[in-house]
């Protein structure tokens, strides 16, 4: 009886609390910058597109949200289409972590209602941003041992020259 | 007796609807209020529009009536519920003048016959919908009702017995020394369990106990007859209310503010007392609800009854 009528006093006091809901269109929630929320695909420092279409983000997709298509320049890999389906993902951010290149990555932003589901087909300009995401100064062809043109093997940033296979010298 | 004038007759019947259709929006803010949370504040100023947009999504849905339902009970179990509620306030006194029957000699049990009556439409709901989850709403709504009315009229008769009249009014006259609720407190407890029982509200809605039974008795109801007991459920609350305001509270005497006012408040207050019990309480288990009003209510009411009699036995004149 006094447990029943001490609830009722505390559930009444709870009337001059602070209410916890956010307020959501008028007041906006922090998002920290790790938030997994709509997919973008970045571009390196130098402004081309980082995704060199290895296809792990596709393969690493649990729900097969994202397709892409690879096409070669100059011996460079690009997407040449890079389709992610928005109604489909999930947004485990299994992608990002798949991705060797930086190039894949969440944002902060989940606004992204359609009233129509083919809207949420997002096509390859409508992912790729203009600046480098979270990553400023990584750029991909730089650090890797891959030659392309422009630059040879060895010449990447922190890698010594290759050793000569055929030399008998130490 | 005067009669009452023709425009009260209509209006009341309407006033009621509104509160109670109103009732459904403050239930939800006062909730949030004590869960800290806001409830709905979008539709309207204060999202006080909410209950017209609910009342206009129950009037629009499909009226369905499941094809192994018994079709006459069914539909006439919602207008039951809804009339008998309607009905009892006719007796409630709320000020000195503004009533439609308030001076009728048998008015606390004219309001009790109703209470009883109202029974009819949950059992017969959960009867006609012919399924298992609404028949066992059904049944433990008959049981659970039937018992606490017997409470309820036990409590009442400290009142009766001090006033000696069944007249609301001459209730309420009576109380203008000293309300009820201190010579009659415990009266006045187990008439305001009783009330929340009657009315299967929470903590009592075990009815409805929809993790066990579905929605209990109206399971099978949707569109506007689902709406009908929606609001013959929050009429009833305003009814216990007024009741208890009437017969425990000193209807509508206070000083300063107009009666109206004063009865309106000390029901207002009731309501929300109401509310925050379906906020702060969880439902008990069956048998519990059973012991508690047979074990406890009533010997209580019973002493009530004993010791309002031996007093007023010492008091009498002569």
């Amino acid at each position: 009886m006094s447990g029943t009528l001490r609830t009722l006093f505390l559930t009444f006091l709870h009337a001059f609390r602070r209410r916890e809901t956010v307020q959501y269109p008028e007041e906006k929630p922090y998002l920290p910058p790790r938030y997994r929320g709509r997919i973008i695909l970045s571009r390196d420092p130098d402004g081309e597109e980082r995704c060199v279409s290895c296809n792990l983000c596709a393969v690493a997709c649990p729900v097969d949200c994202i397709s892409l298509q690879k096409a070669e320049t100059e011996g460079r890999w690009y997407p040449e289409y890079f389709r992610i389906n928005f109604s489909r993902c999930i947004f485990c951010g299994f992608c990002e972590e798949a991705c060797p290149t930086y190039a894949i990555q969440l944002t902060p932003d989940f606004e992204m209602s359609e009233y129509s589901r083919p809207n949420l087909v997002y096509e390859k300009e409508d992912l790729l941003i203009s600046g480098t995401g979270k990553y400023p100064d990584y750029n991909f062809y730089r650090v890797a041992g891959v030659p392309v043109p422009g630059k040879e093997r060895g010449e990447s940033e922190h890698e010594r020259p290759p050793v000569d296979l055929h030399s008998l010298l130490p | 007796m005067t009669q009452p004038p023709l425009l009260t007759i209509i209006l009341t019947p309407l006033l009621i609807l509104a509160l109670a259709t109103l009732l459904t929006w403050v239930e939800r803010r006062l909730l949030g209020l004590w869960q800290d949370r806001y409830g709905p504040n979008r539709v309207g100023p204060g999202g006080l529009f909410q209950a017209v947009a609910d009342g206009i999504k129950l009037l629009f849905k499909q009226d369905w009536i499941p094809p192994f339902a018994d079709k006459a009970v069914f539909i006439l179990a919602p207008a039951i519920g809804m009339m008998t509620v309607m009905l009892s306030f006719a007796v409630i006194p709320v000020t000195a003048r503004q009533s439609i029957a308030d001076h009728l000699n048998v008015g606390l049990l004219f309001v009790l016959a109703m209470m009883s009556l109202g029974v009819y439409a949950v059992v017969l709901a959960g009867w006609a919908s012919n399924s298992k989850y609404a028949l066992l709403g059904g049944m433990r709504a008959a049981a659970q009702m039937i018992s606490y009315e017997v409470f309820m009229g036990l409590s009442l008769l400290g009142v009766v017995m001090i006033t000696g009249s069944f007249s609301l009014h001459d209730i309420v006259t009576a109380q203008s020394g000293l309300w009820f609720i201190i010579p009659q407190c415990a009266g006045f407890v187990v008439f305001l369990l009783a009330g929340i029982a009657e009315t299967h509200r929470l903590p009592f809605d075990l009815p409805e106990g929809e993790n066990e039974l579905g929605a209990g008795f109206h399971t099978e109801y949707s569109g506007m007859k689902f709406g009908m007991f929606f609001l013959a459920e929050y009429a009833g609350i305003i009814l216990v209310s007024a009741l208890v305001t009437t017969l425990y509270l000193g209807g509508w005497q206070g000083p300063l503010l107009p009666p109206v006012l004063w009865f309106a408040l000390k029901t207002g207050a009731l309501v929300a007392f109401f509310i925050l019990l379906r906020a702060a309480l969880p439902r008990p288990r069956y048998d519990q609800l059973m012991a508690l009003g047979w074990k406890v209510l009533l010997p209580v009411s019973l002493l009530n009854i004993a010791a309002t009699g031996t007093v007023l036995m010492l008091h009498a004149p002569g």
